[in-house]
C-alpha cells in the first residue's frame, strides 16, 4: 500500500468527489472516495468485480444517492438525486447495456425522448443535425436509416455515446465501453474517447481492460473493496503497479500466475 | 421550383458521402432496393398482398359475383367498424401487449347508445359522446391497472372481456334486444349515406394532390438541407399510381352505389392514425417502448403515459367500432360485440403485418387485413356455405400470418434488421 498517492488533475477540476460513501444494508459498497476530473481530461476507474465501480457510476448518474460525502460540480456544491438532475447538471452516462432501441433507426435513437417539433417531427434537421454530430466523431456509420439490429458493437457504443452528447454535457461516464467488442471496435471506441477529450469533455471511463487504460487515459484511480487504492498518472505508472494496486499486493494470484508462466508450466504438458 | 435541380451529379449528399453505400438512383435501383429488403424478410405489406390477390382470385372463380361492384360496396361498408377495432389493436400491439375485451367493450358501446338514444331519447351526439367516453375511462382504467399492479394486460382484458359483457346484458335489461329507428341519423350514416360519384372523384384528386405536394415539400426541404431527397420522376410515379389505383377502385364502386361515408369515415382513421404513429412524438414513444421499454425510459420518455395512452386508444376505438357496428345493423342486442368480432379485430392487426412481439406495425396493417378477413368472410357467404368453414378458412389465415411473422423476425435478426 505504499503507492498511495493522490495526484490532482493538471487543471481546475470540473467535477470532484470527495468522502463519498454508500452502504447497503451491512455491506459498505463505497467508503470515503475522492475522486476528481478535469475538463478535457480522461480518468479510468479500475477495480476487480465488487470494488465498487458500478455504485461509483450510479451514485454519479443519480440513480443512488450516497450516505455521506460532497460533490462538487463547477466548483459548487451540488448533489444528484436523480438520474434527470444528473442530466440537467450536465454529466451523461452511457450504461454498459446501451440501451438502444433494436427497431428504430439511428436518427430515432439519438433523438429518442427528445424529438424536435412534438406534433410535426422535423426530420429533416434531427438528420442533419445527426450527420453533423456523427461526423464530429468521425463516426463511420454509412446510413441513418438502418435499424440499430445492423449496426456492429462498435457503431452501437458510438451511437450511444453521440446520444450523449446531445445534451450537451460537461463530463461523460462511461461503463465499461469496449467490454463487448472486437479488436478493430475497440480501436474505434479508444479513438472516440480521445475525440471527447479534444472537444474539452471531462471523462470519466470505468474498465477492466488495462490495455485501453494505458491507451487513454490520463489518470487512472484504484478501487478496491470500496475504497480508494491510489490515484496514478497513467504516464507514471506500470501495469503492474495498477495490477498490485487493484488486487491488494505485489504478491497475488494474478503476478504468481505471469511468474509461473514463464518456464512453461508442466501440469499443461500432462494435461494434453 | 425549376432551377433547384442543381446539376449536382458529382457532388455527394451528406447522407450518401460513405464508400459502403451502394449508390442506387433511378428505377433499376429502387427496384434492387426493394429486392434487398425481402430478401433480409422486411416483407412490409407484400404477403398480405398477394394473399389477398390469391383469396380474390379463389373467390371469383367459385363465384362470379364476388368481384362485382354491389358485392365490394358491401365488403367496403362491411370493414368499417372491425376495422376500426382493429386499429386501436394495431396500438397495444405495437407495445407488445394486448387487449382481449375489444368485442366486449364494442358491445357495451352499442348498448349504451342503443339504451340512450332510443329508450331515453338523448340526442344522438350525447348518446354517443357517452359511449365514446365510456370507452376512454376504461382504457385509462385498464392503464392504471397495468401501471400500478403490473397485472398483465391479458389478465387484466380477459377479465374485461368477462366483465363488460356482464355489463352489456345489465344495460341492455331483459328484452336484450332494441332496435334503432330505420330514420335516425346513425342508421343513415352506416347504411344509406353514400359518396356522389363527382365528389369521390374530387377526394381522390385531392389525396393525390395532397401526396404530391408533401412528397415536393419534404425534397425540397431535405435538398435545403443538403440531405439526397426523392427525385421528381419517382415523386410523380408516386402520385400517378395512388391517382389510378384509387381513381379506378372508386370508378368501380360507383357502378353500384358507390363509397360509403362509413367507410370513408375509417380510412381517414387509418390515415389519422398512421400520421400520429410515425410523424409525432407520441408515435415514436410507441415505437420506442414496444422495441425497448427500459431504453425509453431511460431516455426520459414517460412510459407509464404511453402504455394508458395505448389501452385508450384501444378501447375507445373499440367503442366507436361498437357504435359502427350496431348503427349499420340497425340494432344491439345481446350478441353485439360478441362472437367472432374479438378475433377477427386482433386477426386483422396481425394478418395485415402487425408483429405480436411489439415495436413493428402500421395503421394500414389494419385496414389490409380487415379486406382479408371479410374477403373471406363474404365470399364463403356467396358460396352458401355456413360460418363453421369461415371460421376454418380464417383460423387457417391467420395462422399462415403468424408463421410468417415469426420467420420473417428470424430473417430479419439474422440479416441485421429489426
Amino acid at each position: 500500500m505504499s503507492s498511495h498517492t493522490t495526484m490532482a488533475p493538471t487543471k481546475e477540476a470540473i467535477l470532484s468527489l470527495t468522502g463519498i460513501s454508500k452502504s447497503f444494508g451491512a455491506v459498505a459498497a463505497l467508503k470515503d472516495i475522492d475522486l476528481e476530473v478535469a475538463p478535457g481530461e480522461v480518468v479510468a476507474v479500475v477495480g476487480d468485480n465488487g470494488a465498487g465501480k458500478s455504485t461509483l457510476v450510479k451514485v454519479l448518474s443519480g440513480v443512488h444517492s450516497p450516505d455521506a460525502g460532497s460533490i462538487t460540480f463547477e466548483s459548487r456544491p451540488e448533489t444528484i438525486p436523480t438520474p434527470m438532475a444528473a442530466l440537467n447538471l450536465g454529466i451523461a452516462t452511457v450504461f454498459q447495456d446501451l440501451a438502444l432501441c433494436d427497431n428504430l433507426n439511428v436518427i430515432n435513437n439519438l433523438f429518442l425522448g427528445r424529438e424536435l417539433s412534438r406534433y410535426r417531427l422535423n426530420e429533416v434537421e434531427m438528420e442533419t443535425r445527426s450527420w453533423e454530430l456523427l461526423k464530429q466523431l468521425s463516426a463511420k456509420i454509412p446510413s441513418l436509416h438502418t435499424p440499430i439490429a445492423s449496426l456492429s458493437g462498435g457503431q452501437r457504443q458510438t451511437v450511444a455515446i453521440a446520444r450523449s452528447l446531445l445534451g450537451n454535457p460537461k463530463v461523460i461516464i462511461l461503463d465499461e465501453p469496449t467490454a463487448a467488442l472486437g479488436v478493430a471496435q475497440t480501436a474505434e471506441v479508444l479513438n472516440l474517447v480521445e475525440r471527447l477529450r479534444e472537444r474539452g469533455l471531462g471523462v470519466i471511463m470505468i474498465s477492466h481492460n488495462m490495455a485501453d487504460v494505458q491507451a487513454v487515459a490520463d489518470r487512472v484511480a484504484v478501487l478496491r473493496l470500496g475504497k480508494n487504492n491510489g490515484t496514478f498518472r497513467v504516464a507514471d505508472v506500470t501495469t503492474e503497479e495498477v495490477i498490485a494496486a487493484i488486487t491488494g499486493a505485489s504478491d497475488n494470484v494474478v503476478s504468481r500466475r505471469s511468474a509461473s508462466r514463464l518456464p512453461a508450466p508442466p501440469t499443461q504438458e500432462s494435461a494434453s | 421550383m425549376k432551377t433547384t435541380q442543381a446539376p449536382s451529379a458529382p457532388v455527394l449528399t451528406i447522407d450518401r458521402q460513405d464508400e459502403r453505400l451502394r449508390t442506387s438512383s433511378g428505377i433499376r435501383g429502387a427496384v434492387d432496393s426493394f429486392l434487398d429488403r425481402v430478401r433480409s424478410g422486411d416483407l412490409g405489406v407484400l404477403p398480405v398482398i398477394a394473399g389477398l390477390a390469391i383469396i380474390w382470385t379463389v373467390l371469383q372463380i367459385l363465384n362470379p359475383k364476388f368481384l362485382s361492384s354491389s358485392n365490394l360496396v358491401n365488403l367496403a361498408m362491411e370493414c368499417a367498424a372491425v376495422g376500426v377495432i382493429a386499429l386501436g389493436i394495431v396500438c397495444v400491439l405495437l407495445l407488445g401487449q394486448i387487449d382481449l375485451s375489444v368485442g366486449s367493450v364494442s358491445g357495451l358501446s352499442a348498448a349504451v347508445v342503443t339504451v340512450t338514444f332510443v329508450n331515453q331519447g338523448w340526442p344522438v351526439w350525447l348518446a354517443v359522446g357517452g359511449a365514446v367516453l365510456m370507452g376512454v375511462v376504461i382504457g385509462w382504467f385498464y392503464g392504471q391497472v397495468f401501471n400500478r399492479f403490473g397485472v398483465p394486460a391479458f389478465v387484466i382484458t380477459l377479465a374485461g372481456l368477462l366483465g363488460f359483457l356482464g355489463l352489456q346484458l345489465y344495460v341492455l335489461g331483459p328484452i336484450g334486444s332494441i332496435n334503432i329507428p330505420f330514420d335516425s341519423p346513425l342508421v343513415y350514416f352506416a347504411q344509406l349515406a353514400f359518396v356522389p360519384a363527382w365528389l369521390s372523384y374530387i377526394l381522390v384528386v385531392l389525396a393525390a394532390a395532397a401526396l404530391f405536394l408533401t412528397d415536393l415539400r419534404h425534397a425540397r426541404a431535405r435538398r435545403t438541407a443538403g440531405l439526397s431527397s426523392r427525385p421528381l420522376p419517382s415523386m410523380a410515379l408516386r402520385t400517378a399510381g395512388l391517382l389510378l389505383a384509387a381513381g379506378a377502385i372508386v370508378w368501380y364502386l360507383n357502378q353500384a352505389r358507390g363509397v360509403g361515408w362509413m367507410f370513408v369515415f375509417f380510412l381517414a382513421l387509418v390515415l389519422a392514425l398512421n400520421y400520429a404513429l410515425t410523424r409525432t412524438k407520441w408515435g415514436r414513444s410507441m415505437f420506442a417502448v414496444g422495441g425497448n421499454a427500459e431504453a425509453a425510459r431511460r431516455a426520459g420518455i414517460n412510459v407509464r403515459a404511453v402504455y394508458t395512452s395505448a389501452f385508450v386508444a384501444c378501447t375507445t376505438l373499440a367503442a366507436v367500432g361498437g357504435i359502427l357496428a350496431a348503427s349499420r345493423l340497425a340494432a344491439a342486442n345481446q350478441g353485439s360485440g360478441g362472437g367472432d368480432v374479438n378475433l377477427n379485430a386482433i386477426a386483422a392487426a396481425v394478418i395485415g403485418g402487425t408483429s405480436l412481439f411489439g415495436g413493428r406495425g402500421s395503421a394500414f396493417a389494419a385496414l389490409l387485413g380487415i379486406i382479408v378477413i371479410q374477403s373471406i368472410s363474404s365470399g364463403l357467404t356467396l358460396l352458401s356455405l355456413d360460418s363453421s368453414f369461415r371460421f376454418m378458412v380464417t383460423g387457417a389465415v391467420l395462422l399462415l400470418a403468424v408463421t410468417l411473422d415469426s420467420v420473417s423476425r428470424r430473417s430479419r435478426s439474422s440479416h441485421g434488421r429489426a
